[in-house]
């Protein structure tokens, strides 16, 4: 492979980790909060406030179940007005972004529902605040459960920043698209494969790695 | 109501007041006053009236003890005195402030002066003994210097200071819930509420658990009030008694007092968990209806209060000039009170056995004859 390929393949790895890097930490800023919220505010929960509670839950719903090539052309106006531009790697963070958030609130909620319901009631016991129980006991005790969410949102965003070469997002998935298969290079093809898969593993192994630093549940000594 | 009722006035034991003494009791550290707790249907689910009356009061650095069934209304009664529930009528007074009508941040306030232990121990798996104990400050809002040094000494009080840095998965269960208690008591509270905080405990580290507790309501002067299902929690710890069934309180009272003279059928049930109200195996089988010659009467009395029956079987032989045999007996303490049953074989005539009757509820033991034995 020329060097002006392997250039072409370093760039495209960048760009990509750009999107995701940035739409996973706007999906996470977002997210959390949201999944949070979504744990916490049913009839006689922390936060009750059970109907906006389910509209909520309607509008991430909504938002998960459309394919995720559909909802980048659908938003596209909309990208317009956050990014200035609906094509390039900065332009595709927006779709990202949108996809996410939902994806990474309805993985928090779990996380966080997965928290014993008696630690509640022990914080409320000694006079802590709602926001309290949310930043001294749920979110700490969620932790492991986060991180593996979160992990699972970034491989999911990795999926999708391929997607978003089909409409001019640049990246990894626009360079297998434009030279892998507009071009018949097999090669290249390949090395985008490749590439996408080492990632992938990355991300994964490091997610596990943290999550299983961070649970004292099971310590094994 | 019962048998034992009318003949057991029983040895002297102290004057009764306290708990019974209800909401007007002036140094009451708690006091419920008209309380009844209703849940609300949800979902097809019929609503249920958890509490129903209570007016009792829990006086000022005592330990009191609150026994029911499971579905008593105990974990209901204990959540009403730290304001996690509200009554729907009543008022809960703790250290003379109305908690029930309490909210947000005042109520947050006063909570801070009330601790609570679990039966789960609910500490945080994510922070070290000391961090969890730690916790009720951070919430409080001490300094990071003053938590320190409190922690330290909290560790030490609860006598596990060598588990400092220790997880709670790496802890046994009776040092998770001395991390339990020493939380609980990190702000210094004036009330310590203890939801069945031994029943997930093997019977050694509970006697440790309760020992623990008796030491430190005697050197801090903390009030405690527990919950639970197991009369030996009672009777070791505790000396006042509420005793809880369906929603109402149908007994309180002295530990020793109610105890000895059990009136309701639910704390009579308590008490022959400890004293047990079965013959044994050998003897149950061999009684029979009617006497036979040269048999004898067999005759179960209930002994109650401090050093009673200790030297009944010597003195009804001695006087009546008879040859008591003992058949059964189980003798136990509570309160500082004995009580128990002997079970005695009494040779002789139906008007004999009619003279150790009399004499027995002349010197106050309740006695019932079950049979006889060949």
């Amino acid at each position: 492979m020329s060097p002006e390929l392997i250039n072409l393949i370093i760039q495209a790895t960048i760009e990509s980790l750009y999107m995701v890097g940035v739409a996973a930490l706007l999906g996470t800023a977002f997210g959390l909060p949201l999944g949070v919220f979504l744990a916490t505010s049913r009839k006689g929960e922390l936060f009750a406030a059970p109907i906006v509670n389910r509209v909520l839950g309607i509008v991430v719903n909504a938002t998960r179940s459309t394919p995720f090539i559909i909802l980048v052309v659908a938003i596209i106006p909309f990208t317009r007005l956050i990014a200035g531009t609906s094509i390039g790697s900065s332009a595709a963070i927006v779709p990202l972004t949108i996809a996410s958030t939902p994806f990474i609130a309805r993985l928090v909620e779990a996380a966080i529902r997965e928290v014993d319901g008696g630690l509640i009631e022990t914080a409320s016991s000694f006079g802590a605040s709602p926001l309290q129980i949310v930043f001294k006991v749920l979110i700490p005790e969620a932790l492991p459960g986060l991180l593996l969410a979160l992990t699972l949102a970034v491989v999911s965003l990795l999926g999708y920043s391929a997607m978003v070469g089909a409409v001019g997002g640049g990246g990894l998935g626009d360079l297998g698209i434009r030279y892998g298969y507009q071009r018949f290079m097999p090669e290249m093809m390949l090395a985008v494969v490749v590439v996408l898969i080492a990632l992938v593993q990355l991300v994964q192994s490091a997610g596990d790695y943290l999550a299983r630093r961070v649970n004292r549940r099971l310590r094994h000594h | 109501m019962n048998a034992h009722q009318s003949l057991a006035v029983g040895q002297p034991i102290a004057p009764p007041e306290a708990v019974s003494a209800a909401a007007t009791e002036p140094d009451a550290m708690v006091r419920f006053a008209g309380i009844s707790k209703t849940y609300p249907a949800y979902r097809g689910k019929p609503g249920v009236n958890a509490l129903q009356d209570i007016d009792f009061a829990i006086p000022r650095g005592s330990i009191t003890g609150v026994i029911g069934r499971s579905g008593a209304g105990k974990s209901s009664l204990v959540r009403l005195i730290n304001g996690l529930e509200k009554p729907t009528t009543g008022q809960v007074i703790v250290d003379g402030r109305n908690i029930s009508a309490l909210t947000g941040r005042d109520l947050r306030l006063a909570q801070r002066s009330i601790g609570m232990i679990f039966q789960h121990f609910n500490l945080l798996s994510s922070r070290t003994a000391a961090d969890n104990i730690a916790l009720p400050l951070e919430i409080a809002g001490w300094a990071k210097a003053d938590i320190k040094a409190r922690v330290s000494e909290l560790l030490a009080l609860v006598g596990i200071a060598d588990k400092h840095d220790r997880y709670p998965s790496e802890l046994s269960g009776g040092q998770k819930q001395r991390v339990g208690i020493a939380r609980a008591l990190a702000t210094r509270p004036s009330v310590l509420l203890s939801d069945e905080a031994t029943s997930a405990l093997d019977p050694q580290t509970t006697r440790a658990i309760l020992d623990l507790l008796a030491n430190i309501n005697r050197e801090l002067g903390v009030t405690i009030v527990l919950i639970t299902h197991e009369m030996s929690v009672v009777r070791q710890l505790a000396k006042e008694v509420v005793v809880l069934d369906a929603g109402r309180v149908v007994e309180s009272g002295h530990v020793a007092d109610i105890f000895t003279h059990p009136k309701h059928p639910i704390t009579q049930s308590f008490l022959a968990e400890v004293i047990g109200d079965s013959l044994p195996v050998s003897l149950a089988s061999r009684i029979v209806a009617a006497p036979s010659a040269g048999g004898q009467a067999v005759i179960r009395l209930q002994v109650r209060g401090a050093g009673a029956g200790d030297t009944l079987v010597a003195r009804l032989a001695r006087e009546l000039g008879l040859d008591v045999s003992l058949l059964a007996a189980r003798i136990d303490e509570i309160g500082g009170q004995h009580v128990g049953s002997l079970v005695l074989g009494i040779p002789g005539s139906d008007d004999v056995q009619t003279r150790v009757l009399a004499w027995l509820s002349q010197h106050q033991f309740p006695a019932e004859r079950l049979g006889y034995v060949a």
